[in-house]
């Protein structure tokens, strides 16, 4: 029996500019006790579906313009306020993408917690706040925070992330609803506590025989959650189906390139390193940091890199890999003398480069150069392609006035961007394009290292695929040597020669990518690889079985 | 990879619109900005031009008369020395403008200046700088400033400088701000690793991203210090006769506001329609340039 | 906490000795001395008052006499009342202006946020225009415009309330304590709403939402407390400002407070009481500067962590 029913859901956004299809024609249903997920790169309506379900988005510019939801038969689109209020609180609930936005700062989590007991709709459901209390502690208990009594009387900001969504689960399953909405809760977590929440999540379904609706643009995480699969884009619905089929009989173009597009299993290129020759080295570095509010001798400093020594081989792709907080970033600027060094060095082509001056670094500077995460902060907003592409051309001497316009089309070219565009500035792109001509800005100058920083993280999954084939392309044809930071297990696995893994300031396991991903020595290493989810649900079915 | 090297010529190139640009746009859209911004173009020229345009001449005066209502041959009236208040309101005019602009500017070059410094080079430095700024800040301004006109006589440069002295504080503390949250962007890091000279950065990269809260902050500045200047001027401790602003014409104003109100209300509405002209221009100019706010 | 406050009290000392020693010198750097405008005086009984109130010793040692006195609580007789130290006329003036500044800030800050949040809650509509124009007019119109401005409408035209006098009349103090808050309430309105309309586009209000709580109580309960902490913050300065404010506005309306007092200290040149209301007004403003930097610190819990140490 469907507790769910959408039919010909029609959601449009009145801009000034036209109006935007934001849902177009979207009909799915879901039972008790089973998951749908549906998945979209950004973008695709899945959110704005489930929020229209709880008149959640901002009217104005939003009108639900057809189409109903049925949710156990009574209309979710044409109720009272009063009515639209009883079933936000007894029968969906949803929970949110980042726990630190979406919990209040200034309340305690039990106070949170409590109030949809104490200040029910309906008079005569509302509970007392001792009994409220009650429920709300064993629930936290039930969610898995430890000495939850206590924990009832903090704030937000004294979770972890992975803590928080664990709270966030529990304020949303308080009231024992029927239909649990999650919009991208693991997304801003780390993998290791990603898939602890999903497991979370998993059971409290099946001990509260509640429906779910998991929204996601991983297919990872999907094939390992879902029992129906709906993919959406641009609003509109591509394909629905059970997982199995989704994932190994899909019919539909978009969902074809949505699969080929996940970086899979091996590196495929050859490994062009130089064994002998090491191009960069780093002996025992650390760079420590201040740490503003220490308490005492103990946390005097942020270790963000204690100790790290490593080589890089002319012509290799070396994969750094850690979750957030071990450094890796820190450690990338680092070589590139972007941040301070407290002791150690870092050699390349046999140069010592700790140590030098400014004016000393400067010839240096241009054989290497680092290509950033965001896209939107990388770039300078009020500079131009052009300007953006001709100033290490042009400071570096590599160009002058006359030759330098040719120089930045032909880089343009060699990025994948239209000429036409040089004169525009970054905010008239896409998130892909302005990565670009951040890669650009890097090449410009014709380095022969580059440190990569995450650099297809903040894009969507199609793109990601592009960007990673681009570096991929520049890295063999300019004989680069890399190095690529990422959290992003299978991104690193996809285009890396050798890997190290990172945590808390120092390595814990280095090795030739293979050679680590199929026999890992740390179990550090461990923990990280069996968190990744795999977009193939027989896997991860397995897997979570033997987790069981 | 393609094989065109050719450069293409301009014409074909699709043109970019900068952001200044698009808050122009936005901008234009705001009435009540644009409004502000005509009446300090009228209020500009108006002073600009006062010698020449002035109905009367300023010492006029004309005892007999005395003080009379508005009427066809004097439109805002006569105060009570027959003087014609539309003279001594755009003379004042012109005074109150002067000080506006040019306690704005004085504020303006020491607070960017100081803020720049602290913002960029942090540390040590910044602490320090900004340790004076906490310091100045929490006196009380408005006596000392008091405490100065009165012991120093009634210099019109002290004026600037006093009123200057004040503003200067928020300036520097905003563009700190803006230095030290541009000073960890990722495009000024990207600057960095290419090895510009600070020197480039900072002309380059930081200054042009500091432009927008400086204008904006400048424009709301300007009506702040008209503001404080009326305030001295009405205590007796700013503009001092023969010279006229229109602090002092409200003070004059209020002397005799029973018998003879229009030689309040004139000089009371043209002192406050400017202040709305300039704080509606600055809020508008705050909404365009903040990049939140799209153009469409 | 306690140690915050510590800390920023040891700091306001240095800042107060700049206070006394920029004004002392200021003061006494002026042309002219306190009885120089007396003409009819004699010479000999101007040397003779002068050597009375120590004004014949070099001024360091002035100064160092001086501290001496502050220290102990002394501000020392008033030059130009003859027969009254500063400290009384301090204290006679004290409580004008304590009422009427305390008034101000009660119109300021509950029309204030009144409006603004008001405003915040329809933004762009008829709500949000209208408090919001008005709030602007009252940014715009100085206070000895809008003052003499409701005397003429109030007290002249139409006679309603009284024009001077601060607790002789009933309904004197109504016309001051409007004049005076009128300005600070237009500036807390938009801060208000500023502050409102940031924190209702936060996440954490859409959750509240989501949990099926009344549109109120998200207002009360989530929005408030975020959104109104610009208002905190802007406490200290506005108390600082009202002080300056009054100055204005007791002249306007013949209120024997200390802001009157103060002006007509600075034009008679009379050193002391100049001197003692400026460390006075000083010490006011830090300590009600450090009261809402507190106030702001109590209310974020995150800060109220770091900075009050324990849990």
């Amino acid at each position: 029996m469907a507790i769910l029913e959408v039919n010909g859901l029609k959601v449009y956004f009145h801009t000034r500019n036209g109006v935007v299809k934001a849902v177009d024609n979207v009909s799915f249903s879901v039972d008790s006790g089973e998951t749908l997920a549906i998945v979209g790169e950004s973008g695709s309506g899945k959110s704005v579906t489930c929020y229209s379900l709880l008149d959640l988005l901002p009217k104005p510019p939003a009108k639900i313009e057809g189409g109903s939801a049925l949710f156990n038969g009574d209309s979710l689109l044409n109720c009272s306020k009063e009515e639209m209020r009883k079933h936000r609180c007894d029968d969906i609930a949803i929970i949110f993408q980042d726990p630190m936005t979406s919990l209040n700062p200034y309340l305690t989590v039990g106070e949170q917690l409590m109030e949809p007991l104490v200040h029910h709709p309906d008079p005569a459901r509302r509970q007392s706040r001792a009994i409220a209390k009650e429920k709300a502690i064993k629930l936290l208990d039930e969610v898995g925070i430890i000495n939850p009594s206590l924990r009832f009387d903090s704030y937000p900001h004294e979770f972890s992330g992975g803590m928080r969504q664990r709270v966030m689960i529990a304020m949303a399953l308080i009231t024992e609803p029927k239909l649990l909405i999650c919009d991208e809760p693991t997304t801003a977590l780390d993998v290791t506590i990603q898939a602890q929440i999903l497991r979370l999540i998993k059971q409290l379904q099946k001990t509260r025989n509640v429906a779910v609706i998991f929204i996601s643009h991983d297919l990872g995480v999907v094939a390992g959650i879902a029992d129906k699969v709906v993919v959406m884009c641009n609003g509109t619905i591509r394909e629905t189906g059970d997982t199995d089929g989704i994932f190994y009989n899909t019919s539909d173009d978009y969902t074809k390139k949505l699969l080929a597009a996940i970086p899979e299993g091996a590196k495929v290129l050859p490994n062009r390193s130089h064994a002998d020759s090491s191009l960069v080295k780093v002996d025992n570095l650390k760079t420590y940091f201040k740490n503003q509010r220490s308490t005492g001798e103990q946390d005097r400093y942020v270790k963000a890199v204690d100790g790290i020594s490593l080589n890089i081989a002319r012509g290799e792709i070396l994969g750094l890999v850690g979750e957030s907080g071990s450094g890796k970033s820190t450690l990338g600027r680092a070589i590139l003398q972007l941040a301070p060094t407290t002791s150690g060095s870092v050699t390349f082509q046999d140069q010592q480069l700790t140590g030098l001056s400014a004016q000393q670094l400067f010839p240096w500077r241009r054989k290497m150069q680092m290509i950033f995460q965001d896209p939107y902060a990388s770039l300078n907003p009020r500079m131009t392609v052009f300007e953006t592409l001709s100033e290490p051309l042009l400071y570096h001497g590599l160009a002058n006035k006359k030759t330098v316009t040719q120089q930045v089309l032909q880089l343009m070219d060699d990025v994948g961007l239209s000429q036409a565009q040089m004169r525009k500035y970054p905010h008239e792109f896409s998130g892909g394009q302005r990565q670009r001509i951040a890669i650009g800005r890097a090449v410009a100058t014709k380095p022969e290292f580059i440190i990569a920083d995450e650099p297809v993280s903040a894009l969507d999954v199609t793109i990601q695929a592009q960007i990673l084939d681009l570096i991929l392309a520049l890295v063999e044809r300019h004989d680069l040597t890399m190095m690529f930071i990422s959290h992003d297990l299978s991104v690193v696995r996809y285009i890396s020669d050798r890997v190290v893994i990172m945590n808390q300031g120092v390595l814990v396991e280095q090795g030739s990518t293979e050679a680590v991903w199929s026999n890992p020595e740390q179990d550090y290493t461990k923990k990280l690889l069996s968190a990744i989810p795999v977009a193939d649900p027989r896997s991860e079915r397995s897997r979570n079985a033997l987790l069981d | 990879m393609s094989k065109n090297t050719v450069s293409l010529p301009s014409k074909e190139l699709a043109s970019g619109s900068s952001l200044w640009q698009d808050a122009w746009i936005k901008l234009r859209k705001n009435h009540l900005a644009l409004f502000g911004l005509g009446v300090l173009i009228v209020l500009i020229i108006s002073s600009l031009l006062t010698p020449w345009i002035a109905p009367y001449s300023y010492e006029a005066q004309n005892l007999d008369l005395g003080a009379t209502a508005p009427s066809v041959s004097h439109w805002l009236g006569t105060d009570i020395f027959g003087r014609d208040m539309l003279t001594r309101i755009m003379y004042g005019g012109r005074v109150s403008l002067m000080v506006g602009f040019i306690a704005t500017a004085v504020a303006l070059i020491i607070g960017i200046l100081w803020g720049a410094v602290a913002g960029f080079f942090g540390g040590k430095i910044d602490a320090i700088m900004m340790r004076i700024v906490d310091i100045l800040y929490a006196l009380p301004f408005m006596i000392f400033i008091v405490l100065l006109m009165v012991v120093f006589g009634r210099n019109i440069l002290l004026l600037f400088l006093a009123i200057g002295a004040v503003e200067w504080l928020t300036m520097a503390r905003i563009v700190r701000g803006q230095v030290m949250a541009l000073r960890n962007q990722e495009f000024v890091e990207a600057a960095n690793s290419l090895g510009l000279s600070q020197w480039t950065i900072i002309r380059r990269h930081i200054i042009p991203n500091t432009l927008g809260p400086v204008i904006v902050y400048t424009t709301l500045t300007i009506p702040s210090v008209m503001l404080l200047e009326a305030f001295l001027s009405f205590l007796g401790l700013g503009i001092q006769p023969p010279e006229s602003s229109w602090g002092l014409l409200i003070n004059y104003g209020v002397e005799t506001m029973e018998e003879y109100p229009w030689l309040l209300i004139f000089p009371g509405i043209a002192l406050s329609l400017t202040l709305f002209a300039l704080n509606f221009l600055g809020d508008g100019l705050r909404d365009a340039l903040d990049p939140r706010t799209s153009k469409d | 906490m306690i140690r915050f406050a510590l800390s920023r009290l040891l700091q306001a000392i240095p800042v107060l000795l700049v206070v006394i020693t920029a004004t002392f010198f200021l003061v006494h750097s002026a042309p002219g001395g306190p009885f120089s405008a007396d003409k009819a005086v004699p010479p000999e009984v101007i040397k003779a008052l002068e050597a009375q109130y120590k004004l014949d010793q070099p001024v360091w040692q002035q100064y160092i006499g001086y501290l001496g006195d502050v220290v102990r609580g002394d501000f020392g007789p008033s030059f130009k009342y003859s027969g009254r130290t500063v400290n009384e006329l301090i204290a006679a003036g004290l409580p004008a202006t304590a009422e009427l500044a305390f008034y101000a800030m009660l119109i300021a800050v509950g029309i204030g946020v009144l409006a603004g949040v008001t405003a915040s809650l329809k933004p762009n509509t008829a709500q949000d225009y209208i408090p919001m124009s008005a709030a602007m007019i009252g940014i715009c119109m100085p206070s000895f415009l809008l003052g003499p401005l409701l005397v003429l409408v109030f007290g002249i035209y139409l006679d309603w309330l009284p024009i001077s006098g601060w607790g002789d009349i009933p309904g004197d103090k109504i016309l001051p304590s409007i004049t005076l808050g009128t300005g600070y309430a237009a500036y807390i309105a938009r801060l208000s709403r500023g502050g409102m309309l940031e924190v209702l586009s936060q996440d954490y209000i859409r959750t509240a939402r989501a949990k099926g709580l009344s549109e109120t109580l998200v207002i009360t309960k989530h929005a408030l407390r975020g959104g109104l902490i610009p208002v905190v913050a802007f406490l200290g300065p506005a108390f600082a400002g009202l002080l300056g404010g009054s100055f204005v506005v007791e002249t306007i309306f013949q209120i024997p407070g200390l802001g009157r007092f103060y002006v007509q200290a600075a034009f008679n040149r009379d050193y002391t009481l100049i001197l003692g209301m400026t460390v006075f007004f000083s010490t006011l403003i830090i300590v009600f500067n450090l009261l809402s930097d507190m106030l702001a610190i109590w209310l974020n819990p995150k800060l109220r962590h770091e900075i009050g140490g324990n849990k």
